[in-house]
């Protein structure tokens, strides 16, 4: 796993808007077949990133590789054909489009056809319509939201919109995932499926997460980067991240970097590997 | 966790054996697949409504053929804006500029080349309406909503005003006057010359509707739907935007151009007065009463556009008024028609119709083609 080159390694990434830096020389790797949190308070340069990354925005200086290969100039639409799937914050679902078809639409670059078949619907586009429909199905059922496929997602708890979302997100097979704020207006029952779906990603890709759920980064991740002020504080295993005396710094301010029970760390309970050395408790 | 490790770059060498398979097992699958195809669908319903067409107009005379060739043309012109604004949410109000493009178009090419066969002339009015969507969708792709809105507005105005800067090509405010090809010879004594034209004319639009409605329910649609409900979202699933909302403005330029040259030859004339403003107005205006979202919100609009007009009219006479107020009449009956159908109906009359029989599909809904 370590010898494959990283699905995204982000070097010395500045981002200034005006006057204003928002990435400061950011680096990190996200390696190959792993889930790695993005957290940091608020306005720290998290959702930067995910722009950066998805091409949103153009960074002033550093480089953006995937595989190794550098990646610049790209722009959003491009994604899916990297490999790299987002999901939005507010979700973004087509309000007017049936859940089958928001799904279909993340599916889309499964078909070829140029413009010629999508007026006329041949040549391509038949195989094409197949292909994308089959795969969102079947999208539909491994996310638990097949009986949905024909109702608008507004018509449907929140809950199973965040699903549907992440199924549209998910349904190419993505090589890299950016998730920001999946686990936002969960219940504890759905934010233990999302851990459990976020952990199985590492089957097929990699996962880069923005959450402020504590519990649930520090569940699910393989490694933590922590910014502050756009730069990055801190970079490790979620152990040394908790153990960071700068990360409690940054949530918690320095008055009151010794109390008992940090932000950055979570409820004992919710801690499944345990064989680490932690200080703390 | 995903429902196959295959990604999208790496897909292109195992569609074969994917798609064959469905195939060889359904029973009878050539002519299910065949039935089930959009193009040979919405084929079937063009090649019903023209018979309807056809004997609708071998039962009536010729004033009931001009209206009928009227609707069947503002159908044209009223389904292409609704993919514009129905289907990828860009707001035209210079819509009637393409039916002018489409308009002179098809008079320049029959005054100056009398030999060309009308198909010829149709498609190259057709043309022309496109490239002048290509130029008008790529200046305003960065637009939104009133921007948008004002900026076609100016070329509602603008565009018919050319005909008066060249009165020697354009022939000024009288327009372009040229004859019409009336009924084939073999037909003669069977089909009137304003039957043949009913004909002719909703031939072209159903062949526009088709494709129209294919490309709705097929992929170019559910891009351009993503893109109107969320922009930022569809772009990050794949869908270029930009290029999307152009297509989406060379596409309902194209259909409002062979329209206008649908009038043109109807008419036997193409005058600036036709496409002025208010036809852009009355145009979306329309489109709002008959139902934004569906080929069947084009239809309704089309026959209000034609017939709420001639109600006006009759109307007008039946009570016996000034010239003033008579001349007028028909505008203020439409916009009262209109108000009144939306405040009752606010999703338009197919909205009203499809809440009734609310689950029953409609064939040539634009939506989930399934």
């Amino acid at each position: 796993m370590a010898t494959a080159p990283p699905v995204l390694a982000v070097e010395q990434l500045t981002v200034a808007f005006g006057g204003l830096t928002a990435l400061d020389r950011v680096t990190f790797d996200v390696p190959h077949r792993s889930v790695v949190g993005l957290i940091g308070p608020n306005g720290a340069g998290k959702t930067t990133v995910f722009n950066a990354v998805s091409g949103v925005v153009r960074p002033r200086s550093g480089t953006l590789s995937r595989h190794g290969r550098p990646l610049r100039r790209h722009r959003p639409h491009h994604l899916p054909r990297l490999g790299i799937s987002r999901m939005l914050q507010g979700l973004g679902l087509f309000s007017g489009m049936t859940v089958l078809e928001n799904v279909m639409v993340g599916a889309d670059p499964l078909a070829t056809g140029r413009l010629p078949g999508m007026l006329t619907g041949l040549g391509r586009a038949p195989r094409d319509e197949r292909r994308v429909r089959e795969r969102a199905e079947s999208a539909l059922r491994e996310f638990g939201v097949a009986h949905a496929a024909h109702a608008l997602p507004g018509t449907l708890p929140y809950g199973v919109q965040k699903r549907v979302a992440l199924a549209r997100a998910c349904v190419c097979g993505p090589e890299l995932l950016l998730l920001d704020e999946p686990a936002s207006g969960l219940s504890a029952d759905e934010m233990s499926e999302l851990a459990e779906r976020v952990r199985a990603m590492r089957a097929y890709g990699s996962v880069l997460l923005v959450e402020h759920h504590m519990d649930l980064v520090m569940r699910v991740c393989d490694r933590v980067v922590v910014l502050d002020f756009g730069r990055v504080i801190a970079d490790g295993t979620p152990d040394e991240v908790r153990a960071d005396p700068a990360v409690e710094r940054a949530y918690l301010g320095p008055a009151e970097g010794d109390s008992d029970d940090p932000a950055a760390g979570p409820a004992p309970e919710a801690h499944p590997t345990g064989e680490e050395a932690d200080d703390g408790r | 966790m995903a429902p196959s490790t295959h990604r999208a770059p790496a897909s292109d060498a195992d569609p074969a054996a994917a798609d064959s398979a469905p195939a060889a097992t359904a029973p009878r699958p050539g002519r299910r697949a065949a039935l089930r195809h959009p193009l040979v669908r919405h084929g079937l319903w063009a090649v019903a409504a023209l018979a309807a067409v056809a004997a609708l107009t071998a039962a009536t005379g010729p004033v009931t053929d001009l209206r009928v060739a009227n609707v069947g043309l503002h159908l044209l012109a009223v389904a292409g804006l609704q993919f514009l604004v129905g289907t990828s949410g860009q707001v035209s109000l210079g819509h009637g500029a393409f039916m002018f493009v489409g308009s002179y178009a098809m008079a320049l090419l029959v005054v100056n080349v009398p030999a060309m066969p009308l198909a010829a002339g149709m498609a190259a009015a057709c043309a022309a309406g496109c490239l002048a969507g290509l130029v008008v969708g790529a200046a305003t792709a960065r637009l939104h909503g009133p921007y948008l809105a004002g900026a076609t507005l100016m070329l509602a105005v603008g565009l018919p005003a050319i005909a008066l800067r060249f009165p020697d090509l354009l022939g000024g405010a009288n327009g372009l006057a040229f004859a019409t090809i009336g009924a084939p010879p073999f037909l003669a004594g069977a089909v009137d010359d304003t039957q043949w034209r009913a004909i002719v004319v909703w031939t072209v639009a159903l062949i526009g509707l088709v494709v129209l409605a294919t490309a709705s329910a097929g992929r170019l649609g559910r891009h351009l739907r993503a893109l109107r409900d969320d922009a930022a979202a569809a772009s990050l699933s794949g869908v270029p935007v930009g290029r999307a909302r152009v297509t989406a403005f060379v596409i309902s330029a194209g259909a409002g151009s062979l329209a206008g040259a649908c009038q043109a030859y109807v008419l036997g004339t193409a005058t600036p007065s036709t496409y002025g403003l208010s036809l852009s107005l009355v145009l979306l205006a329309a489109l709002v009463l008959g139902g934004l979202g569906s080929l069947w919100g084009a239809f309704w609009a089309a026959l209000a556009i034609v017939y709420v007009e001639v109600a006006g009219t009759e109307l007008a006479h039946a009570l016996d008024l000034s010239t003033d107020v008579r001349n007028n009449l028909p505008v203020v009956f439409f916009g009262a028609v209109l108000i009144t159908v939306v405040l009752a109906w606010p999703r338009g009359v197919h909205g009203a119709l499809s809440a009734l029989g609310r689950h029953r599909s409609t064939p040539l809904k634009t939506g989930d083609s399934r």
